[in-house]
């Protein structure tokens, strides 16, 4: 599995955010998007992720391009974004069975990711209760809904607390360690020692 | 099995959400009901214009509903997930705007056969009035569902909405409304009601494209 980025540039309200950007990523690495605020890691991420259109240059998975939301690609990929993708009005398990459903995954254990995310007693608990760090927690638990390769995870620490950025830090040194490819920003220092971490300074 | 999910996705929403779906409804019913207060209740007059008033009125309370169409699910970030989903975007869509339209018009049209006896039209009327509401309403739903996904990015698009769409619903209404004044006259109705038949037509197949590359166009923002 390779993620190649070629030179790919973009810019917003005409300002260029990155160049010629290339990249590599291959099946067991991590890479963190650095930068200060407004310097383009999100737009970078929603490029990755094929929900936005970089202005040149061009993606491949596998050696073969991804275009807009292309399905091939996306069934490999887990986007986490600033925003949840979880409806309020909904509970903690029906906005999982949701999301299992839009990527056509099993939905028989769904008891388990939620005691995996620590939100099991609030399992039936409508999210419009929720505190900013639980609904973090529940975004989380979409990452373990199927086996997709790639993880794109903007800022994932944002809203959680200390046991939260563990829970967090653990399930990605999992997943990269069973093979997976995760490609995040952060603006907090994370502690990896078991995996190798590369860095992208935009 | 997926597809149902999301059928049952969207009327839990609606379900917790009711008064969202009511607040068309209840515009609906108290237009009508002003309007026999404002231009008196001759029978005369009310027989001229009853189908005029129910046919503005249900456009006007469509037209409300539109505002909170995808407004949620792009705020909330639902919108990703669907445009990431192993679906086809245009199905989900389409599902979508099914449920829209049960939850949000289908209750006008069950109260305008009431509204349409308490203004004193007349039963065979108003079969020709409720077949050009089954024609003519998921027509106004898909055509505005597609500017209502083009101002998606613009935060307050009601009024915005508003200005693009009538225009486009005009043909709608002006055969919507000369079908049941031709059976009010005892004339065929079949050429308007073809016509309506051919703009729903028309809509459902070139709507959902058009729906999908504005969802594109919002998300990449």
């Amino acid at each position: 599995m390779l993620l190649e980025v070629k030179q790919i540039s973009c810019s917003r309200n005409y300002r260029s955010l990155f160049n010629d950007l290339s990249f590599n990523i291959e099946s067991g690495q991590l890479l963190l998007v650095e930068g200060k605020n407004g310097c383009g890691k999100s737009t970078l991420l929603r490029i990755l992720s094929g929900l936005r259109q970089p202005d040149t240059g061009t993606i491949h998975w596998n050696n073969s391009e991804i275009k807009q939301a292309s399905k091939h690609y996306s069934q490999q990929l887990v986007w986490l974004g600033h925003r949840n993708g979880i409806n309020e009005s909904l509970t903690a398990k029906e906005n999982l069975q949701i999301a299992a459903s839009f990527i056509k995954s099993k939905v028989s254990n769904i008891g388990y990711i939620l005691k995996r995310v620590g939100l099991k007693p609030y399992a039936n608990t409508p999210v419009r209760q929720f505190s900013a760090g639980m609904k973090r927690r529940l975004a989380l638990a979409r990452l373990l809904l199927n086996n997709a390769i790639l993880w794109i995870l903007d800022e994932p620490q944002s809203a959680l607390d200390k046991t939260g950025i563990t829970l967090l830090e653990g399930m990605i040194e999992q997943h990269v360690r069973n093979g997976g490819m995760v490609i995040m920003s952060s603006h907090h220092d994370i502690n990896f020692k078991s995996i190798p971490l590369g860095r992208l300074a935009l | 099995m997926s597809y149902f999910m999301i059928i049952r996705r969207e009327s839990l929403v609606a379900f917790r959400n009711r008064h969202e779906a009511l607040s068309p409804l209840l515009f609906f019913f108290l237009v009508c009901l002003l309007f026999p207060l404002a231009v008196g209740s001759s029978s005369k007059i009310l027989d001229d214009i009853s189908s005029g008033i129910i046919w503005t009125a249900i456009l006007l309370a469509t037209l409300m509903s539109l505002t909170h169409l995808f407004r949620k699910e792009y705020d909330d970030g639902t919108l990703e997930l669907m445009m990431l989903s192993h679906h086809s975007l245009a199905v989900l869509v389409m599902i979508k705007l099914a449920a829209h339209w049960i939850i949000n018009i289908l209750p006008l049209i069950v109260l305008a056969p009431f509204i349409a006896s308490a203004l004193g039209m007349d039963l065979h009327i108003q079969g020709a009035l409720l077949l050009t509401l089954f024609l003519g309403t998921p027509s106004l739903i898909l055509i505005g569902a597609t500017v209502a996904t083009l101002t998606l990015v613009i935060p307050q698009n009601g009024m915005l909405l508003a200005l693009l769409v009538l225009p486009l619903y005009v043909p709608v209404l002006i055969f919507g409304t000369s079908a049941v004044d031709a059976a009010a006259s005892g004339l065929p109705t079949a050429g308007p009601l073809y016509m309506m038949a051919a703009i729903l037509i028309l809509s459902l197949t070139l709507t959902p494209f058009a729906i999908v590359s504005a969802l594109k166009i919002g998300i990449s923002q």
